[in-house]
């Protein structure tokens, strides 16, 4: 008889359910969806802050001091100490290495270029090189630790590409590759020496070809910036490498990140090691590179951390709004389907059902509204989370699977409190007032 | 129904009183009273409307107002334009003056002049000179044990140190044959080339080396089209120096703000859409509760304009006032937004008032449509019976 009313009153009052099951589905999405993101944007926040560019440096632990002004290099290239480049896939190795984005080995010199031999930077580095360490393969340079680069040139197919990022045209038209003997010219330095993508520059009595033009709104404007290989040819230093920039996704500063770990305990270093600071990263790049210093950039690493909180903190009252609004919709739709049933209620108290059986009916009922909403919510708050993913972020945000009994559990607790008052008011309602349809 | 006249009135007295009363008063009448009478349907559903308007209110603040506090968080990152004296000259003597009448003394505008000094053991090292002051604002992510405030101080960088002043004992540099004699005043660690250089007061810096500044960096505030409009202006005001937004940090500070904003505008949506619904609910229960009044009034021989009309003009009473009330507590719930997370308060926003009361009555309107016209398919004499 019970199961038979529950699903005679689906059956027959299709509208009502159809409200609060409506109610309930784009509640429990809005709040899935917004869960999911919320917990995601810290990450894809950080990634975004990653165009900052380069948070760490490597640098050789007893070098002299770079004597470089308004973007000219005054260090002699015998001056001073470099790290192995042999080395450098190693980066990949460290506890974190999924956290390292990508890092540039830089290797300034001065060299004389033109007929009138004037002394301009060059700088070797990586473009997008590939390397393997162990079993993985993976490409990195300039291109990923450094967005804001931009290069106009040529592509392979003759055509000029258009200014703007690199993203936008997929070749990356004007970018040389990391074993040629091309070059990209400052568009400072380019204006100065009247010089276009395609001409040929004598460098160090090496005739190089100019692949593209770099902009960068920094120092390189005013240099040249060739693959690092070919720079180690110039000066005669296979495998030198003066700095390496890592550009790393790293958790906010606290108090145990500034802890000197030769002072902790070994529990303590552990949870600081095991933590992407940017700290503890840059004592592991130590451990593999030999000889070498890594250092925070401040600048980047500092900021990053107070605009990550500032815009999770934003989310997460965000979150606490939508899951506000949500509940309130669901409550809503609920107490208006119990308090449209009035009559029903009379009509089962005037048989005989007592206060606890009629409850028992709409609870039952309410679990079922909020277990079926509470499925196709979350699948559709899933959906929604993707695709605010794809086109915000153009990347995924999945929902954890640990999600579904949370999120379900949620929607059956709303909608039973939702439904709760009106329940009460529905069981109180004197059935004679309702048969005589002064509801 | 429930609700009869304490004293009953002659036909007559009802006559006169009728009368004496301005026709729109039983229209008005009927709306406050339905109000009145029905308290606690009437509270429900105006505590929706309530909720819906102080949610979007609040969502609309934030979106405009974040964007602001997250520029003021992103111009820690210190200055996005660059005005450097061409090829290696100096920069007149009134550039700084100028950059400041031009962006206003708001606007953070530092000095630097560069010179390369050589340390007793022949060593090159950079020498900077600068405005501490003004250095120490704009560069927030300087770590500074200690900065300069006596005559003949300087910071460090600590590769610096290490070459110069390793037990931190005065030491001396010479340019060009003049030496001086300095003092370190604290250690200075960026983890960039600042590292390697030695920063002086610019005044006797210019005393020492007769080295002007070359390098204004200035932090402008504003958006990205405020920002260049500036760099324009400033190129024409210093036609000898090259006037640059520093890439780097335009760039980065364009990308995150653009998917903060992005989410934002996309939460925003869903949330103020819920809201919605949450109206739609309650109002469906609020008309439908009142389909003995919608029977009578028909049975009394009104129309459906005017019935439907009267359900309407309830609706859209109730979304002004819901929309008001919601106004002022979506500025508070905004304010205390931004007083928990970004430590300022937000702006209250007027200007997004009559939007979130035109917001409000359309809800509540469109809400109402749908009972209104599934309560009109039925005969009043069916719900009279009580059917």
């Amino acid at each position: 008889m019970f199961s038979r009313l529950v699903y005679e009153s689906f059956r027959h009052q299709t509208r009502r359910k159809l409200l609060a099951g409506i109610a309930i589905t784009m509640g429990v999405a809005v709040a899935t969806a917004m869960i999911a993101v919320a917990t995601d944007i810290g990450d894809k926040i950080n990634r975004e802050l990653r165009s900052y560019g380069a948070n760490l440096v490597v640098t050789p632990q007893e070098d002299t001091l770079d004597v470089e002004v308004g973007g000219i290099n005054l260090k002699p290239p015998s001056d001073g100490a470099f790290l192995n480049e042999a080395d450098l896939p190693k980066i990949r190795g460290t506890f974190w290495h999924n956290n390292i984005v990508g890092f540039s080995p830089m290797l300034p010199v001065t060299v004389k270029v033109g007929n009138d031999s004037k002394d301009v930077t060059l700088v070797g580095t990586y473009f997008n090189k590939a390397l393997s360490f162990g079993k993985q393969d993976f490409t990195t340079g300039v291109r990923i630790t450094h967005p804001w680069w931009k290069v106009e040139g040529s592509c392979r197919d003759g055509r000029r590409a258009p200014p703007g990022r690199i993203e936008d045209f997929q070749g990356g038209c004007g970018w040389p590759s990391d074993d040629s003997q091309n070059i990209l010219v400052g568009e400072r330095l380019a204006t100065k020496l009247e010089k276009k993508a395609g001409d040929k520059l004598e460098v160090s009595g090496r005739e190089l070809t100019i692949s593209g033009i770099l902009s960068t709104g920094g120092a390189e404007d005013d240099q040249i910036v060739a693959p690092l290989a070919l720079v180690q040819q110039i000066i005669g230093k296979p495998g030198a490498v003066r700095r390496v920039y890592v550009s790393a996704l790293t958790k906010p500063q606290d108090a145990l990140a500034v802890r000197d770990p030769k002072t902790m305990s070994p529990e303590v270093y552990d949870r600081w090691y095991c933590s992407p600071y940017v700290e503890s990263i840059a004592y592991q790049l130590q451990e593999v590179i030999p000889h070498s210093h890594a250092e925070q950039i401040r600048q980047v690493a500092q900021n990053e951390g107070t605009v990550l909180s500032r815009i999770k903190g934003l989310m997460l009252l965000i979150t606490f709004a939508a899951l506000f609004a949500s509940a309130l919709a669901v409550s809503a739709a609920m107490a208006t389907a119990i308090y449209e049933r009035r009559v029903e209620v009379g009509l089962m108290k005037a048989l005989g059902a007592g206060n606890l059986a009629v409850s028992a009916i709409f609870f039952a009922e309410a679990l079922l509204l909020a277990i079926v909403g509470g499925i196709a919510g979350f699948s559709a708050g899933a959906l929604l989370a993707r695709q605010i993913g794809r086109s915000i972020f153009d990347s995924q945000i999945s929902v954890e699977p640990v999600l579904f009994p949370i999120i379900i559990a949620i929607a059956v607790f709303v909608t039973f409190a939702g439904s709760a008052a009106a329940i009460r008011g529905a069981v109180k309602f004197d059935p004679v007032f309702a048969l005589r349809g002064e509801g | 129904m429930s609700s009869m006249p304490d004293q009953l009135l002659t036909p007559k007295q009802v006559a006169d009183r009728r009368a004496d009363a301005p026709h729109t008063s039983m229209f008005a009448r009927m709306l406050l009273r339905a109000a009145v009478l029905r308290r606690r349907r009437a509270a429900s559903a105006l505590l929706a409307m309530i909720v819906a308007a102080a949610v979007a209110t609040a969502m609309m603040n934030l979106y405009v107002d974040v964007q602001a506090k997250l520029r003021t968080e992103f111009r820690n990152y210190g200055a996005n334009v660059v005005i450097v004296a061409k090829d290696g000259r100096s920069l007149p003597a009134d550039a700084l003056a100028s950059v400041e009448s031009v962006l206003g003394a708001r606007t953070l505008a530092v000095p630097f002049s560069y010179a390369v000094a050589r340390t007793p053991g022949g060593q090159s090292v950079v020498v900077v000179g600068t405005d501490f002051n003004r250095a120490r604002q704009l560069n927030h992510w300087w770590k500074v044990s200690h900065w300069p405030d006596a005559p003949n101080q300087a910071l460090i960088g600590m590769r610096a140190a290490s070459v110069v002043s390793a037990n931190r004992q005065p030491f001396e540099l010479t340019f060009q044959g003049k030496a001086i004699r300095l003092a370190p005043a604290g250690m200075l660690q960026t983890g960039a080339g600042e590292d390697s250089r030695i920063y002086l007061d610019q005044s006797e810096f210019q005393n020492w080396t007769g080295v002007a500044p070359s390098t204004i960096e200035v932090a402008v505030n504003g958006t990205a089209a405020e920002v260049e409009d500036s760099v324009r202006q400033l190129a024409r005001f210093l036609p000898s120096a090259d006037v640059r937004p520093v890439r780097q940090i335009m760039e980065g500070e364009a990308n995150v703000l653009n998917k903060t904003r992005a989410t934002l505008y996309a939460s925003a949506t869903l949330i103020v859409l819920t809201s919605a619904l949450c109206v739609l609910a309650t109002l469906i229960g609020w008309v439908f509760d009142r389909r003995r009044d919608f029977a009578i009034m028909k049975a009394l021989g009104a129309s459906e304009r005017l019935v439907n009309g009267f359900f309407a003009a309830e609706a859209a009473a109730l979304g002004v006032v819901g929309g008001i009330l919601g106004f002022f507590i979506g500025i508070g719930v905004a304010a205390w937004i931004g007083r928990v997370n970004f430590h300022a308060p937000v702006v209250p926003r007027f200007s997004v008032f009559p939007y979130v009361l035109v917001g409000s009555i359309i809800v509540a309107l469109l809400s109402a449509i749908l009972p209104i016209t599934m309560l009109g398919r039925i005969q009043p004499a069916t719900i009279l019976r009580g059917e």
